[in-house]
């Protein structure tokens, strides 16, 4: 592997801040949101395309962020756990994850509610099936999947209209 | 580019299964060559019968595809595929040029008539995808050439046809899984194929399965005759996700099962369809 790679610029927004970088072409995207940006929230579980734990969205859609090189999110618009919250108001998804238990030891908690949120930007009256597929590639090693399903249930009630 | 970059240069679709081997160290590409930004390589258009699909198309793309819902085993497929993340990425072009011995796209399409455009610096060139697939891991690709669309033949009316893949979770490979595609006149099957996933080196096209079927009446004497062949059709390997022989049971209660939701799919029945979690 050569010493040094050269660096390429990447322009990205990230929950609605644009930022100007020059990375390693081989730096994830996950990486670059924890280690360049400092938004720690996104996790890494696995790294091997499993658990969901790193899930953001890039241009709206719902991906494994350990998954993706960051040079590739050139252009895009990303949006991390960090940027659901807004004028110190949790996002509804946020509030129905508190109001249903849907968090134990919180790990897959920032994936989960991405996952939510693309399923819900999409579907607004999801069934039971819609909920069970949209997290099918979030794992929660808690197990606690009951109150996950039924915080995406509140979050689609608190969502409704909206 | 590629041919400019040599031998260790690979190109990049989806990275859904290139970049979890490059961080196990299977894969060591001196340079890889995004794809992704090239304009006009994802769409899927209707023309002379066939579908054709641009080979950047995303599987989610497919599975929300109206075009796909109208060839059942093209949906079944698309939205199975892994896990909505994966789907947002993963691409047909990039899982057929991958070759995955369990990869989900060439046992569904070996099934329906279809064949690979490839594209190089000398023009571009037709393959049957079964001339495509060689082995594990191994197409007809030269080095210097893409998959610049894939063609897939629309079936014909009063066919239908199933996709069910068997796994322990939505994230990782099939155990095992069966595609089948039949041709119904009343309750005669007048055309078949099935092609088995997971339990060989490529997509297996289980020939004596489907020879039990054409010609004759779906009951359970020509079932039993198609799963025997289709178990028989199957070299599996044991391994962490199962026994050889396992697996061989597994694949043929998955072609009972896939024949089945077909036949009624080819009579015009509305059967939804999704793999099976153990």
């Amino acid at each position: 592997m050569p010493e040094s790679i050269a660096k390429v610029a990447v322009q990205v927004t990230v929950n609605g801040k644009s930022h100007s970088l020059n990375l390693e072409p081989r730096m994830l995207l996950v990486e670059m949101l924890r280690e360049e940006l400092d938004l720690t929230g996104t996790h890494v579980g696995c790294d091997t395309t499993y658990c969901g734990a790193c899930t953001v969205l890039l241009n709206g859609a719902a991906v494994k962020s350990c998954t993706m090189f960051a040079v590739q999110a050139d252009g895009a618009e990303i949006t991390t756990v960090e940027g659901l919250e807004k004028d110190g108001q949790l996002h509804p998804i946020q509030k129905a994850f508190g109001d249903a238990y849907g968090l134990q030891c919180g790990y897959c908690t920032p994936g989960l509610m991405l996952s939510t949120l693309q399923l819900l930007s999409k579907n607004q009256q999801p069934n039971e099936k819609d909920i069970r597929k949209a997290i099918a590639g979030n794992t929660c090693r808690c197990t606690g999947y009951q109150n996950i399903l039924k915080a995406m249930r509140f979050a689609a009630e608190n969502m409704k209209g909206a | 580019m590629l041919s400019q970059l040599g031998d260790d240069a690979k190109l990049l679709a989806g990275g859904q299964s290139l970049i979890p081997l490059m961080k196990l160290r299977f894969a060591n590409p001196t340079h890889l060559v995004d794809l992704n930004f090239i304009a006009g390589t994802s769409f899927i258009k209707e023309a002379d019968g066939s579908l054709r699909f641009g080979p950047l198309t995303r599987h989610a793309e497919i599975e929300n595809s109206a075009f796909a819902a109208k060839i059942p085993i093209l949906h079944d497929c698309a939205a199975g595929i892994a896990d909505v993340q994966v789907r947002n990425r993963g691409t047909i072009g990039g899982s057929l040029a991958e070759a995955d011995p369990s990869g989900d796209w060439a046992v569904v399409l070996s099934t329906l008539s279809t064949q690979i455009r490839c594209w190089g610096k000398n023009g571009e060139r037709t393959v049957d995808l079964q001339d495509f697939v060689k082995d594990a891991y191994t197409t007809d690709l030269a080095h210097d050439e893409l998959v610049s669309e894939v063609v897939v033949k629309v079936p014909a009316k009063g066919s239908g046809g199933a996709y069910l893949a068997f796994k322990r979770a939505a994230p990782v490979y099939p155990t095992a899984s069966a595609a089948v595609q039949l041709t119904m006149d009343g309750n005669i099957c007048t055309d078949a194929t099935i092609a088995l996933g997971c339990v060989g080196l490529t997509a297996i096209r289980a020939k004596e399965s489907e020879a039990a079927l054409r010609g004759q009446p779906i009951g359970e004497k020509t079932l039993a005759a198609a799963t025997d062949a289709a178990r028989a059709a199957a070299d599996p390997q044991s391994d962490m996700r199962g026994s050889a022989e396992y697996k061989r049971t597994l694949v043929s209660a998955l072609v009972r099962r896939a024949i089945d939701i077909a036949t009624r799919r080819a009579r015009g029945e509305r059967v939804e369809v999704s793999h099976i979690y153990a």
